[in-house]
């Protein structure tokens, strides 16, 4: 097993989780905003695994497999959203939804 | 191992980065195999083989398929990257990358000034992780089981509306029952101009906001139209 310290596996999860931020505020496309919510869900679910580990407990692995469900879920709920949403605006750009009751 | 870490750890982030800034949707999400499978090794060398595991079957194989098969119905290529190709320099990425700088920033200030520890001395082995879920956590994998299944029915209601049209436009207009929601249920959701429940004409107003992607309704139909939550009240 490795011998690393503590924070530089939340130094990863920061990192990644950011950089997942950036792709939600910079991309307009629904698939990339989807997948950019992704990349921080699974940051987050490193953190909480690095975590986990430090203490050699289980928690934080069982903490991971909750957040694997709920993208799980997320992700399907998403998609059919992004199926509708090409079949109403003929496209994927996020900015053609920009107002409230069409 | 430990030299394991750092690799795989520069990988996913390499990799996540590459998915952010690409065009080609298809090349984003093959990147982003690559950075889940990073993200499993930093897994495996911290001591949760379990959560590898799972990583590796359930978010680069099971969500990824996913999002491949999405792309192919969606039959997205040249024209959503036209879309976007404006947008994407690299000054658009210059003030959320600051942002998101001075955010790693603070973070990593707040990090370092915790105490330190080494970290994936032993491995937490996949019997300790099940022993935990069925015994501490098991109200949470009630509730999670639950969100799937509500998952599971939401899509498959977007989907049955989304196929009662297609059932819609093929068959004549009277032959399609009032409660499969009448023609074209999806685009009521974004505010398609609707006919009112009497008569024939459609509404002015819809139409005009929403733009060139909406189409009219067939004026033909007297079956008044049921719609189930996103009734236009200025029909």
């Amino acid at each position: 097993m490795a011998h690393v310290p503590f924070e530089y596996g939340l130094y990863l999860a920061a990192a990644l989780f950011l950089v997942g931020l950036v792709g939600v505020l910079v991309r307009r496309n629904l698939i990339f905003v989807l997948a950019s919510i992704e990349i921080m869900l699974n940051a987050s679910g490193l953190a909480f695994v690095v975590a986990g580990s430090r203490w050699g407990q289980p928690d934080g692995q069982v903490m991971f497999v909750f957040i694997l469900a709920m993208a799980a879920a997320e992700v399907a709920v998403g998609l059919a959203l992004a199926l509708l949403f090409r079949r109403a605006f003929g496209s994927l750009d996020i900015d053609k939804a920009d107002r409230m009751r069409g | 191992m430990t030299v394991v870490f750092y690799i795989a750890g520069a990988i996913a982030l390499l990799s996540t980065l590459l998915v952010v800034t690409r065009r080609n949707t298809i090349h984003a999400l093959l990147y982003l195999v690559v950075s889940l499978l990073a993200v499993a090794v930093v897994f495996y060398t911290l001591g949760a083989p379990f959560v590898a595991a799972l990583e590796v079957i359930v978010y680069a194989g099971a969500i990824i398929v996913l999002f491949l098969f999405t792309v192919m119905l969606l039959n997205v290529g040249r024209e959503a990257e036209g879309d976007e190709s404006h947008r994407l320099r690299a000054a658009s990425f210059l003030g959320p990358g600051l942002l998101a700088a001075a955010l790693l920033a603070e973070l990593a200030v707040a990090i370092a000034s915790g105490p330190s520890a080494q970290v994936g001395a032993r491995a937490v082995a996949p019997r300790t992780v099940g022993i935990a879920l069925y015994g501490p956590y098991a109200i949470g994998v009630e509730l999670a089981s639950t969100l799937l299944l509500a998952a599971l029915i939401g899509a498959r209601h977007l989907g049955q509306r989304q196929r009662e049209q297609g059932f819609a436009d093929l068959a004549p207009a009277d032959a399609v029952a009032p409660a499969s929601g009448g023609p074209a249920p999806a685009l009521v959701a974004i505010g398609a101009p609707g006919r009112s429940p009497t008569g024939g004409a459609t509404s002015a107003t819809g139409g005009a906001t929403v733009g060139e992607a909406t189409p009219q309704a067939p004026h033909d139909t007297p079956a008044p139209r049921t719609t189930r939550f996103w009734r236009k009240d200025d029909d």
